[in-house]
C-alpha cells in the first residue's frame, strides 16, 4: 500500500479502504512509519481478537517500546474480520514494512461516515512536521 | 515557560549526528542516535561512547578538604589512596538517601592533592546546597584547615567509553597504562591527540555499565575535538555514540541503581543493599546515628531483581503482588536487550524476597508474572576466561 493513498488518524493510525465481493467495505488498519521511528525499539504489541467490534477514537490495542507504551486507537466504526498475528510475533516486520506485512487488523466498516473525519497524506504530512517542530 | 535546559559541550554535536534530545534533570541530552537496543548491544559487544558532561563534579582541595569529605560522606574518606575512588552516599539526618557518589583521590599538575567528587545532575544542586550548609565560609575559612571547592561541571565534559573493547581503543590516546589500571581507579593524563591543544584530563577504570571501561574528564573547550578522536579510534572495533536511554537499560541489566528511581530521600542504605558503602565506626556525617539505629532494625523493604514472563514492561511505580496481596512496587524496568526478557527492579518485603519467589506486577490493570532473581540480571565474562 502506498501511503499517499491512505487515511490517517491524528493518533497515527493509517487505513486502506477496500470494497469486497459481496460489496462490503473493509478497512485494513496499520500504524504509520512516522509513528514506528519516534518510538523505535519494540518490544510488544498486543491486538484484539477476530469478531470484536471497535470504534472509532477508541483504544483496540496497544504498542510497546522501550521508551514507552501507547494505545493503538481505530479510526472506524465496524467488526474485525481479521488480524495479523504474524506482526506480533516478528515486530521487525512492523518496523521494517508498516504499510505491507505490518498491517494490524481488518474491519468490517460500519459506518462509512467516519472517513471523512480522517486526514488525506497531505495533512497528516503537515500535522507529523507540527510534531516535530514542536518536539 | 519552561526554563532553559543546560546544555553540554557536546550539544551541537549531538543534534547534527541526529540525537533525540531531551529534558533530563535539567540538560537537553542524547537519549539516543538511533536503536536504544543496537546502541546498548554494541558496549556489549565492543564499545560504547556516551556523553555523560551534566554528571555533577565538585572539586575540593585545601588541608581541611580531607576532614570536611569525611563528615559528609558515609565511607572513611581517609582511607582512599592516591588514585583510588570509592562509591559512598550522602544522607540526611535521618539516614535518608540525599545522593550516591563516587569520590576520587588525584594530586594535580603541582603535586597538590584534590578530591574529585561526581555527583548525579539530579542532585547537583541539592548536593552543593547541602555543602553550603555544611560549610560555611567561617569554617572554610579556618587557618590551617582552608577547604576551597568548585563546580567544574560546566567547565569539563565528561565521556563514559565501556564496553570489552575499551582499554583498545582509548590505549592510542593516553599517556598511561590502561590495561594495569585497577577497577576503580584514575589519574590525570595527557591526550595524546592534537585535538586535545596539549590538555591534559582526568580517566578512572569507572562506569554504569557492567562492562569494563573508562569515564574520561577534558576541559569543555577541547571536548568536541577528544570526542571525534575517541570515535575515530574506535572505528575499527566498531565504536557507536550511545544515548541515555541504553545507558539505562545497561545499567539496569547490571543491577546498578538510580537515584530518583531506586535511591532517594525516603529510602536508607539498607533497603537499597548499600549497607556496604557506609561505615559506621571511625566516622561522624550527618545521619550516621541513624543509620546505626536502622541497622540494627529488620528492612522493611528489600531491592530485588524480578524476571517477567511476558514481554511487556513493568514501569516504574507499578505494583507487585504475591496472590492477591500488595507487597511491593518496582522501581525500574525495560525490555533487557541481552537477555531478551522483560527484567525490572522493585521494592518487596523481606518475606517476598528470596529469589525464585514467584511474584507478581501489575501492568495497567493486567498481572504478569514475575519470579524474584538475583541481580544482576547480566554478568560480564571476565577477561581471561574462554566463553
Amino acid at each position: 500500500m502506498k501511503p499517499e493513498e491512505l487515511l490517517y488518524t491524528t493518533t497515527h493510525e493509517w487505513i486502506h479502504v477496500a470494497t469486497d465481493p459481496s460489496g462490503a467495505k473493509i478497512g485494513t488498519v496499520g500504524i504509520s512509519s512516522f509513528a514506528l521511528e519516534a518510538l523505535t525499539d519494540l518490544v510488544f504489541i498486543e491486538l484484539p481478537q477476530v469478531g470484536q467490534r471497535v470504534q472509532a477514537g477508541r483504544r483496540f490495542g496497544e504498542i510497546e517500546s522501550v521508551k514507552a507504551v501507547s494505545d493503538l486507537y481505530s479510526p472506524v466504526d465496524g467488526e474485525i474480520v481479521a488480524v495479523n498475528s504474524a506482526v506480533a510475533k516478528d515486530l521487525e516486520h512492523l518496523a521494517d514494512d508498516p504499510y505491507e506485512k505490518g498491517w494490524l487488523i481488518k474491519v468490517r466498516i460500519t459506518d462509512e461516515s467516519g472517513l471523512t473525519k480522517l486526514m488525506d497524506y497531505a495533512a497528516y504530512q503537515r500535522q507529523c512536521e507540527q510534531e516535530m517542530k514542536d518536539a | 515557560m519552561t526554563p532553559a535546559l543546560l546544555w553540554t559541550p557536546l550539544y551541537e554535536w549531538h543534534v547534527a549526528h541526529g540525537a533525540r534530545m531531551v529534558d533530563f534533570a535539567g540538560w537537553a541530552m542524547p537519549l539516543q542516535y538511533r536503536s536504544i537496543t543496537e546502541e546498548h548491544l554494541a558496549t556489549r559487544r565492543s564499545c560504547g561512547i556516551v556523553d555523560i558532561s551534566h554528571m555533577g563534579r565538585l572539586r575540593f582541595e585545601g588541608p581541611g578538604a580531607e576532614e570536611f569529605l569525611a563528615a559528609l560522606l558515609t565511607r572513611r574518606i581517609g582511607e582512599i589512596k592516591l588514585g583510588q575512588i570509592r562509591y559512598s552516599l550522602v544522607t540526611n539526618e535521618q539516614g535518608g538517601i540525599l545522593d550516591d557518589v563516587l569520590t576520587g583521590y588525584y594530586h594535580n599538575e603541582m603535586g597538590q592533592p584534590f578530591y574529585l567528587v561526581v555527583v548525579n545532575a539530579s542532585n547537583r544542586e541539592k548536593i552543593v546546597q547541602w555543602t553550603h550548609r555544611h560549610l560555611p565560609p567561617e569554617r572554610a575559612g579556618v587557618r590551617g584547615k582552608e577547604v576551597l571547592w568548585t563546580d567544574v561541571t560546566r567547565l569539563w565534559a565528561m565521556f563514559a567509553i565501556q564496553g570489552p573493547n575499551a582499554v583498545e581503543v582509548l590505549q592510542p590516546l593516553v599517556d598511561v597504562d590502561l590495561d594495569t589500571m585497577k577497577y576503580y581507579n584514575g589519574a590525570l593524563v595527557r591526550i595524546l591527540h592534537p585535538a586535545a591543544r596539549r590538555q591534559g584530563g582526568i580517566i578512572s577504570r569507572t562506569g554504569y555499565t557492567g562492562e569494563d571501561g573508562f569515564e574520561l574528564s577534558v576541559g569543555a573547550g577541547i571536548a568536541t575535538g577528544v570526542w571525534e578522536a575517541i570515535l575515530e579510534q574506535g572505528k575499527p572495533f566498531g565504536i557507536v555514540p550511545t544515548g541515555l536511554g541504553a545507558r539505562d537499560t545497561l545499567r539496569l541489566e547490571a543491577g546498578m541503581p538510580l537515584y530518583g528511581h531506586e535511591l532517594g530521600e525516603d529510602v536508607d542504605p539498607f533497603q537499597a543493599g548499600l549497607g556496604y558503602a557506609c561505615y559506621l565506626t571511625g566516622v561522624d556525617f550527618p545521619g550516621r546515628e541513624a543509620l546505626v539505629r536502622l541497622q540494627n532494625e529488620p528492612v522493611r523493604w528489600k531491592r530485588v531483581g524480578l524476571e517477567l514472563s511476558g514481554r511487556r514492561i513493568a514501569r516504574e511505580r507499578s505494583p507487585v503482588l504475591a496472590g492477591d496481596e500488595r507487597v511491593g512496587w518496582v522501581t525500574s524496568g525495560t525490555f533487557s536487550p541481552s537477555l531478551q526478557r522483560s527484567i525490572a527492579m522493585a521494592y518487596v518485603r523481606p518475606d517476598r524476597a528470596e529469589p525464585g519467589t514467584e511474584l507478581s506486577v501489575d501492568i495497567r490493570g493486567r498481572r504478569e508474572p514475575a519470579c524474584v532473581v538475583k541481580l544482576p540480571f547480566y554478568r560480564r565474562r571476565s577477561k581471561g576466561t574462554t566463553p
